[in-house]
């Protein structure tokens, strides 16, 4: 293995590391402030994608309008979510969130297969870049497609920002008091319930986001994120449950350290993750970025 | 039609009828049992259209053969592409619904659970779209008989045409479990068979796997002719949109696919896989032959076959033509009638049923994808490169392990 192929590696990795900040993002800001640990991430991120597909089936929109319309749909059925039965399960153990999530991940599943079959005849549906960043670019140590150099860049952007938002500014500050302390937050005259489907409807909104983002670049099918929030799960505990920087930086480190891994022995890339997981857990149980749950 | 007409098959009806008595069905029918995909991945390939063109077979069979009128009928079976549920389906099948014979099977390792079962309780049990060799090799039985195609046939058709046609230098990734194994060991020899060489050893991938940029990355620094491919199903869509995404092709480096259906086409488009060189036992427009069954198949379930289908239609076709030769549906004698019978139908040309291993073997097509703009027609997606002969199209008994 040469230095320039692991160079090449390193700056690959980045782009699976945007997917998995991106989700792993939406998990830690839902776990961090309504401390749902939510299974269905994966099958939204999975919805993001098929209403892309289905968004230029149905009304014809391109790449652009899906990017900004799919993941308002399915931070929509976030909030639907949210209010209508989650919502019903604070206060009970944590294993029943899980419960719940996991069964309408595979109800989703299901009925995603069902309409990808019925509706357009496919198990795996087409879905292309956009014609300005289709091709690729000669970035002088490898020919790298452009859509993968815009998904790093997007992914950066937004992660940046859901951070800022929620540890610089006031809207940040209120959703964070709405957690710490609900009873008290509500005496100061603020909805917390409003603020909490909020939250959700904003995670399950960057799955969806991550969805679309990986459409032209993955096929698109039912399963698509099953395998995916395997990982985002390790992803997260390593960086620190609910930690929005840790889980942002694990997230792009983890995708760089499987793609080195596939590249100098394959049979461990998918493997790596895990590794690292209980290493993690051994020597920082909290993750890497995340406090104690005594210091919280 | 008058009335005479009428009166007069309605005679031959009547004397036709005690001569289907004579033959012996057990139970008084035969009933063959589709065990498919009925759900998953393997569907679109299979699944419900697998089900019509063994329908359609009965039909057929009834209609030339009028002492089976009504006799014959068919039922589909979701095994959900696993081994255990294919298992205790195929046992149902036989047990309580009295199914005579078990057709399609996808999926490897089921299809493997289900001749198992098939071969306990002496129950002939054809696989079309299953493709391990073990079929016909180490797991072969007095029973199962392997139809359409397998690794081998996937292997000696796409990588001796690539490698003369000039793909002499490979770089193959495969999916770590037995069916990419298998195909990258049988790819690797065919290639080499052919004066090729490998540009870098192989590489396994995980399986499933979405991203496989690691490896087009390496072949991008390995640059080799061809980037060979022994992915299936959603993993092989996978490959080949990121193969096209990173540009390979304009690069220089050509597409070899290992198994390709003509579903994992219409997934992607067509020029994503354009230029691909792929081998199959069928395709519907091949010929005048095909496109007619193709019409009917098309009438019937509103879709294009897949050579699967097709296959399961012939393979259907055959058991019952068997069973008629031997005029008895039990399965120690239709197997006597099955075994180095020959025969060409409108799916399978030149086709004889080796008795030593029950491959049966039949020419086979090598194609290359066309490009959109190049399609007369919709469903037009297969240019045929060359024919292979049945006799060379197949693991030759030499090499063969079956001993049954």
């Amino acid at each position: 293995m040469n230095t320039q192929l692991l160079l090449i590696q390193v700056f690959n990795g980045l782009v699976n590391g945007a997917f998995y900040a991106l989700l792993s993002l939406g998990l830690a800001v839902i776990f961090g402030m309504l401390r749902i640990v939510n299974f269905m991430h994966g099958a939204l991120y999975m919805l993001g994608a098929f209403a892309a597909f289905a968004l230029g089936q149905l009304l014809g929109l391109g790449f652009w309008p899906s990017l900004i319309l799919a993941p308002l749909l399915v931070g929509l059925l976030g909030v639907v979510l949210e209010r209508g039965l989650l919502s019903r399960l604070y206060g009970l153990e944590p294993s029943y969130n899980l419960l719940l999530t996991f069964g309408l991940t595979l109800l989703t599943q299901d009925l995603v297969k069902q309409v990808m079959l019925s509706r357009f005849a496919v198990s795996s549906a087409p879905y292309s870049p956009p014609e300005v960043l289709s091709g690729v670019v000669n970035l002088g140590f490898v020919v790298f497609p452009k859509y993968r150099l815009f998904v790093i860049a997007l992914s950066l952007v937004v992660c940046l920002l859901t951070w800022f938002v929620i540890e610089k500014t006031r809207v940040g500050a209120i959703i964070r008091a709405s957690t710490e302390n609900p009873v008290v937050t509500r005496a100061f005259g603020i909805n917390v319930s409003l603020w909490v489907t909020g939250v959700f409807a904003v995670g399950a909104a960057l799955a969806g986001l991550a969805g679309v983002l990986a459409a032209p670049i993955y096929s698109v099918e039912p399963y698509m994120g099953a395998e995916l929030i395997i990982t985002t799960f390790a992803v997260v505990v390593i960086g620190g449950m609910g930690s929005i920087l840790g889980s942002v930086v694990t997230g792009f480190a983890v995708g760089v350290l499987a793609a080195v891994g596939a590249a100098v022995y394959p049979p461990i890339a998918n493997t790596l993750v895990f590794i690292l997981m209980a290493l993690v857990l051994l020597v920082r149980p909290s993750g890497l970025f995340g406090l104690p749950e005594g210091a919280r | 039609m008058n009335k005479t007409h009428t009166a007069i098959l309605a005679l031959t009806a009547l004397l036709l009828a005690p001569a289907a008595s004579a033959q012996s069905l057990s139970d008084g029918s035969i009933k063959v049992g589709v065990l498919t995909d009925l759900s998953g991945v393997y569907s679109e390939l299979s699944g419900q259209g697998s089900v019509k063109a063994a329908q359609m077979a009965a039909e057929d069979f009834m209609k030339a053969n009028r002492a089976y009128a009504g006799k014959v009928s068919v039922i589909g079976v979701d095994h959900q592409n696993k081994a255990d549920v294919a298992g205790n389906k195929a046992a149902e099948m036989i047990d309580r619904q009295n199914v005579d014979m078990l057709v399609d099977m996808p999926t490897s390792s089921a299809a493997l659970a289900a001749t198992e079962v098939a071969r306990q309780k002496k129950t002939v049990a054809m696989v079309v779209t299953g493709a391990t060799t073990a079929l016909t090799n180490e797991k072969c039985n007095k029973y199962t008989f392997h139809y359409a195609y397998d690794n081998y046939m996937l292997a000696n058709g796409t990588g001796t045409a690539v490698t003369k046609r000039g793909g002499n230098s490979w770089y193959i990734i495969y999916p770590n479990y037995a069916f990419g194994q298998d195909l990258n060991r049988q790819m690797v020899s065919a290639v080499q068979e052919n004066g090729g060489k490998l540009a870098a050893p192989s590489d396994a991938t995980p399986f499933p796997n979405t991203d496989f940029s690691s490896y087009l990355l390496k072949a991008q620094s390995v640059r080799p002719r061809i980037f060979g491919t022994m992915q299936a199903g959603n993993d092989l869509v996978n490959v080949v949109k990121q193969y096209n995404e990173f540009g390979l092709k304009k690069q220089g480096i050509g597409l070899g696919i290992g198994l390709l259906f003509e579903t994992d086409v219409a997934a992607l488009g067509q020029d994503a896989f354009s230029g691909a060189i792929a081998t199959v036992p069928w395709f519907w427009n091949f010929d005048a032959r095909s496109r007619q069954w193709a019409g009917r198949f098309e009438k019937a379930f509103g879709k294009k076959p897949t050579w699967a289908q097709a296959g399961v239609y012939s393979a259907t076709l055959q058991y019952l033509n068997a069973v008629a030769r031997a005029k008895t549906d039990n399965s120690d004698a239709v197997v006597k009638a099955l075994e180095g019978y020959a025969f060409d139908d409108f799916f399978a040309r030149n086709a004889t049923i080796r008795p030593q291993d029950h491959r049966v073997i039949l020419d086979v097509q090598v194609v290359q994808v066309k490009a959109k703009s190049e399609s007369k027609e919709a469903g037009d997606i297969y240019r045929r490169l060359n024919t292979i002969p049945a006799a060379k199209a197949f693991m030759p008994l030499s090499e063969n392990k079956c001993r049954m």
